[in-house]
């Protein structure tokens, strides 16, 4: 019977179905591709670091640990790495370079690849250099020509493709240059004010125990502040570094599939409000209750298992394509291969949310009456009160969450998402019962006929005021917040004040430097747009505790303060006053002068909630080996994105001017012909100093977001496009009803432009209740995620809203008016033979 | 007395697939201002088709119907609908009743649709005409049968249409309430003044009229006054 019924109904169970298909393969699409990733950092791990073990730090290591790390009894590397300037004397191109100077046969994991190949092992066989290739590209460098660094020249053995480690991103700013340890000192770079990272490589026989290392090794890297990497801890940053990415996959996936229950519960209940009098005569015939339930029952369970296989596959083909996208901002080679476990899921997620969502409206098909047969009962909006819907509507509230959990892995995130779905449901249904009662109550007699009509049959018998508004409301509310979340991620990465920033950045220049630069810089024509000092520290204590006693201490995650808050170091400056990035967020910089007692310094508002710290607390800094005790008096608000020297701490005058410092200095030159003019001459006259011309770097940083964008845009269009799909549903929902008034009206005399008037305006107010609650849902939800998932300040554009808006309201008054198409087009009689047949 | 409905050699097909059906085969006649006629024949006659095709409801495969002298065949669909508001009244056999309207605001459709003024109180002066007053505010599901076709009738009769277009009026009625609906399409149709058209197996009904217009298989057989109008 199941199959028989349903032969009959193949366009409307297609409705149903593509719901299904667009929900699971978004859903499987953005879960295969986060396993693929997962996947391939694990793989790769390893060779990102490309050592078991790497120890850092800004200085070497005293004679003690080395002769702990020898007693290890792994293999060793040492680099040497820092930023520099190289020099073609060729053509005499200049660029900004991250030098890494290396002995030992690193790495012991991947490869750095070459052309040739063989360049990678014999390079440092001699006095010659590995170039990235996009800057032999940029400078037009063959192998075997010579470049500079400081005062030594080199042999270039090859092109440099891809080494352990390097991303995209990193080597646009300063593109990596690999030359053998032994001819550092020929080059005359490594001196004093050089900001040089020392880098020590390890691999152990295989099962090592590298907790066991790291116990050994911990009261050295804590004393003479280094940090350690291992391939564990590599996994996790890397997994950190996309997690705004991955948290936003996970919510368009979380989305999707709600919107594709609201579209099977949507096209489930037209499916059976058509089916009511078929019902009803079978039952006449002595069809049970729960076999008419089963009839339809095995109907949308089958199309759902079909749908979501269907869905599953598309999805699966999708994720294939992605890694075109993405290849140039992962720091490792992304696979994307075909993941069963998202295909799984994903299959058995459509058949959750086919049974759940179908089962209420299938639940009242228990309890049609026989006697529908020969008298149609009035029903109007009444809840039901069948204790199974209630059973069911809770089942989903509980499912909803489940898979908000099972999506987003986090207790908190499945509550507020479920929460705000659930509250959504609410108020949306409030608003339209409220709707449909202040329509009634004030209702404008005196408003013309089309006008009357249009309004009152949002309050009518068997209006569908309530279904319309909950399915678009909420469809509008997933849409638009998916928009705002989206803008949220993309104005956290793009850069503002795009007129008159600096477009050449210069640093590490020496205190005894910096008056010549300045003169010459304005000699050379171009404007000091700003310098300042900046001086390198360290935390030691935060309200006298050092990090051990504070990791004694916490008693919670929540109040853990996070190891790199100790580990990193701080380059600070010092000043007293605010500049055009900042602003006070708590207290007034520069009133209060610094006598003597606790430093009063400022901090950057985010970075002081990181660091669990507040206005009064005391921090202890190590200023380079003197100890300084600082108070928090000053909170700023900071605008990362400007081009300009940022701070998460700032020291007033009258501190720091004495300790080892250099000065970074911001420039702008008008052509690219003086920006390599001035870089030639630095590079000459002070060769310590290293110089940016950052206009390729913000146009680099300008593609690659626009490619983040992009995969953001992609995942985003299924749920956009399933929401669509709720759309259509839920005003063909009206269609049986719709196309019976508008023959009637026609056959009594209406015109063509009445009933069109009618319908539009009907619609109208249903597109715009809709619109509008939903989007005031997603700004209210935008800010909740925004704030607990994402942890930013909630400052969205509005723009995408606005277009969402009129979208909406379009889409249902044009959907709207394609119900009446037939109607209007065509005789009343032949609609009337058609629908009777 | 003038025509008010002339059908000339009037022709209806349908086409299913490749076949052609023909449903209506050259039919002609006449009907004057004033005139009760039944239309009579087996089911799939053609009688409801015919009856829509006069009233306006569709169009006409070949030959020519003129109603109060507009030939239906050159106006557009809604200059048709204007044509169906001015002269016209509908009754039919299912009752076809706006589900989502009450009972005075179904009678008012038509009249709101044409501008008038006082259509409520016209509304509540038909369904006392009807002896309905009592159900204003129901819906047609909370009718009876008898009930919605005597709403149906006061719609009908609503705009004070010329020509009125009855498809098996008491079809749906038992015997009893049948006959009072009958009652009251002619009685009304007296005291207005109204071209009555009616679609009919019943012959008793049919023998009410002036005059019996049969049909079989698509063609007029026959047409003979009644005793009503002789």
């Amino acid at each position: 019977m199941a199959w028989r019924d349903a032969r009959q109904n193949k366009s409307k169970l297609a409705l149903f179905t593509s719901s299904i298909i667009l929900g699971i393969a978004s859903l499987v699409a953005i879960n295969s591709f986060k396993f693929s990733l997962q996947k391939d950092i694990d793989a790769q791990a390893k060779e990102l670091l490309g050592a078991d073990l790497l120890i850092r730090g800004n200085h070497e290591i005293s004679d003690s640990l080395n002769m702990v790390l020898d007693s290890l009894n792994g293999e060793r590397a040492y680099e040497k790495s820092f930023s520099s300037m190289v020099f073609f004397p060729k053509n005499g191109g200049t660029r900004l370079v991250n030098v890494r100077a290396l002995k030992g046969d690193f790495p012991f994991y991947g490869i750095i690849e070459t052309n040739p190949p063989e360049a990678a092992q014999s390079f440092t066989d001699s006095k010659s250099i590995l170039a990235d290739q996009t800057l032999m590209l940029q400078y037009e460098a063959f192998s075997s020509d010579v470049a500079k660094l400081g005062n030594a020249e080199f042999e270039i053995e090859g092109q440099l493709i891809q080494a352990p480690g390097q991303s995209g991103i990193a080597a646009t700013v300063a593109p990596p240059v690999y030359m053998p340890l032994e001819y550092l000192e020929e080059t005359g770079l490594e001196k004093r004010g050089s900001r040089i990272q020392y880098l020590h490589y390890f691999r152990f026989e295989e099962g090592r125990d590298i907790e066991e290392i790291l116990e050994t090794l911990d009261p050295y890297i804590e004393s003479e502040g280094l940090r350690i990497d291992t391939v564990e801890e590599r996994k996790e940053d890397l997994g950190r570094n996309f997690n705004n990415l991955a948290g936003f996959l996970n919510l368009v996936g979380f989305f999707a599939l709600l919107l594709g229950s609201v579209g099977v519960a949507s096209s489930v209940h037209i499916y059976i409000k058509e089916k009511l009098n078929s019902v009803a005569v079978l039952r006449c015939m002595g069809l049970k209750g729960f076999q008419a339930f089963l009839i339809f029952f095995i109907q949308i369970l089958g199309m759902g298992f079909i749908g979501s296989l269907i869905g599953a596959i598309l999805g699966s083909l999708v994720q294939l394509y992605l890694p075109l996208a993405v290849k140039d901002f992962l720091p490792f080679e992304a696979t994307f291969q075909f993941s069963l476990a998202a295909f799984i899921q994903g299959l058995f997620a459509g058949l959750v949310i086919t049974t759940m969502f179908s089962l209420i409206p299938l639940a009242g098909v228990r309890n049609i009456s026989p006697l529908k047969t020969i008298r149609a009962d009035y029903d109007g909006n009444k809840l039901n009160s069948d204790p199974l819907t209630w059973l069911i509507l809770s089942l989903i509230i509980v499912a909803v969450f489940l898979f908000g959990y099972w999506q987003m892995n986090e207790l908190l995130d499945a509550f507020v998402f479920s929460g705000f779905v659930v509250g959504s449901f609410l108020v949306l249904g409030l608003i339209s019962y409220l709707s449909i009662w202040s329509i009634k109550r004030f209702f404008p007699s005196g408003w013309s006929y089309v006008a009357r009509q249009g309004l009152a049959n949002l309050y009518r018998p068997n209006n569908q005021t309530l279904i319309l508004v909950l399915s678009i409301g909420l469809g509008t509310a997933l849409i638009s917040t998916l928009f705002f979340i989206q803008s949220l991620l993309v104005n956290q990465v793009t850069l503002s004040g795009k007129g008159e920033r600096p477009n050449m950045i210069l640093f590490d220049i020496q205190s005894d430097q910096i008056d010549d630069i300045v003169k010459s810089t304005d000699d050379f024509g171009l404007p000091i747009m700003q310098q300042v000092p900046v001086v390198t520290i360290r935390l030691k204590e935060i309200n006298g505790k050092s990090k051990l006693e504070l990791e004694k201490d916490s008693v919670d995650e929540e109040n853990e303060i996070p190891d790199w808050i100790f580990d990193r170091e701080y380059r600070v400056t010092y000043r007293d006053t605010l500049i055009d990035s900042e602003s006070d967020w708590k207290g007034t910089w520069g009133d209060k002068k610094y006598a003597s007692g606790l430093v009063p310094i400022s901090i950057e508002k985010d970075y002081a909630e990181r660091m669990n710290v507040e206005m009064g607390d005391t921090l202890t800094f190590n200023v380079q080996g003197a100890i300084m005790k600082a108070e928090v008096a000053h909170l700023r608000s900071v605008d990362w994105n400007r081009v300009q020297s940022n701070f998460l701490v700032v020291f007033p005058s009258g501190v720091l001017e004495e300790a080892p410092q250099f000065h970074v200095l911001m420039t702008k030159a008008e052509t690219p012909q003086k920006s390599a003019d001035y870089q030639r001459w630095l590079v000459s006259e002070f060769p310590n100093i290293s110089a940016i011309d950052i206009t390729l770097i913000l146009n680099t940083v300008d593609e690659i977001l626009s490619k983040v964008a992009f995969v953001i845009r992609f995942m985003a269009f299924f749920s956009i496009a399933t929401g669509l799909i709720v759309l259509i549903g839920s005003v063909i929902l009206s269609k049986l009803q719709k196309i019976k008034e508008s023959v009637l009206l026609r056959t009594l005399g209406a015109s063509r432009n009445k009933i069109l008037k009618i319908n539009l305006l009907e619609y109208f107010f249903l597109g715009n209740l809709s619109a509008l609650t939903g989007i005031a849902l997603s700004i209210l939800g935008s800010w909740t995620i925004s704030y607990f998932s994402f942890e930013m300040d909630f400052t969205p554009d509005y723009t995408p809203v606005v277009y969402i808006y009129f979208t909406i309201v379009f889409l249902t008054v044009l959907i709207g008016q394609a119900n009446n198409r037939t109607i209007l087009n065509n005789p009343p009689l032949e609609i009337l033979r058609k629908e009777a047949a | 007395m003038s025509n008010i409905l002339s059908v000339r050699n009037l022709t209806k097909k349908y086409t299913s697939g490749n076949k052609e059906l023909i449903v209506l085969n050259d039919v002609s006649f006449e009907v004057e201002a004033g005139e009760s006629l039944a239309i009579v024949g087996p089911s799939g006659s053609g009688k409801t088709t015919l009856l829509g095709l006069c009233a306006g409801l569709d169009r006409a495969s070949e030959g020519n119907i003129f109603l109060k002298e507009n030939d239906l065949k050159l106006l557009t669909e809604d200059q048709r609908a204007s044509v169906r508001n001015e002269f016209v009244g509908f009754i039919f056999q299912n009752f076809q009743l706006l589900p989502t309207l009450s009972a005075i605001e179904n009678i008012m459709v038509p009249m709101e649709l044409r501008g008038i003024k006082n259509a409520q109180s016209k509304a509540v002066e038909l369904l006392s005409r009807v002896g309905l007053e009592n159900r204003a505010d129901h819906y047609p599901v909370q009718l009876s049968g008898g009930e919605q076709q005597r709403i149906s009738l006061a719609r009908a009769f609503a705009n004070e249409p010329d020509i009125l277009f009855a498809d098996e009026p008491t079809g749906n009625l038992d015997a009893d309430t049948g006959e009072k609906v009958e009652k009251l399409i002619f009685d009304l149709n007296k005291e207005k003044g109204t071209t009555l058209v009616l679609v009919t197996h019943d012959m008793e009904l049919a023998e009410k009229t002036d005059r019996i217009i049969r049909l079989k298989a698509g063609q007029l057989v026959n047409q003979y006054q009644t005793a009503v109008a002789s």
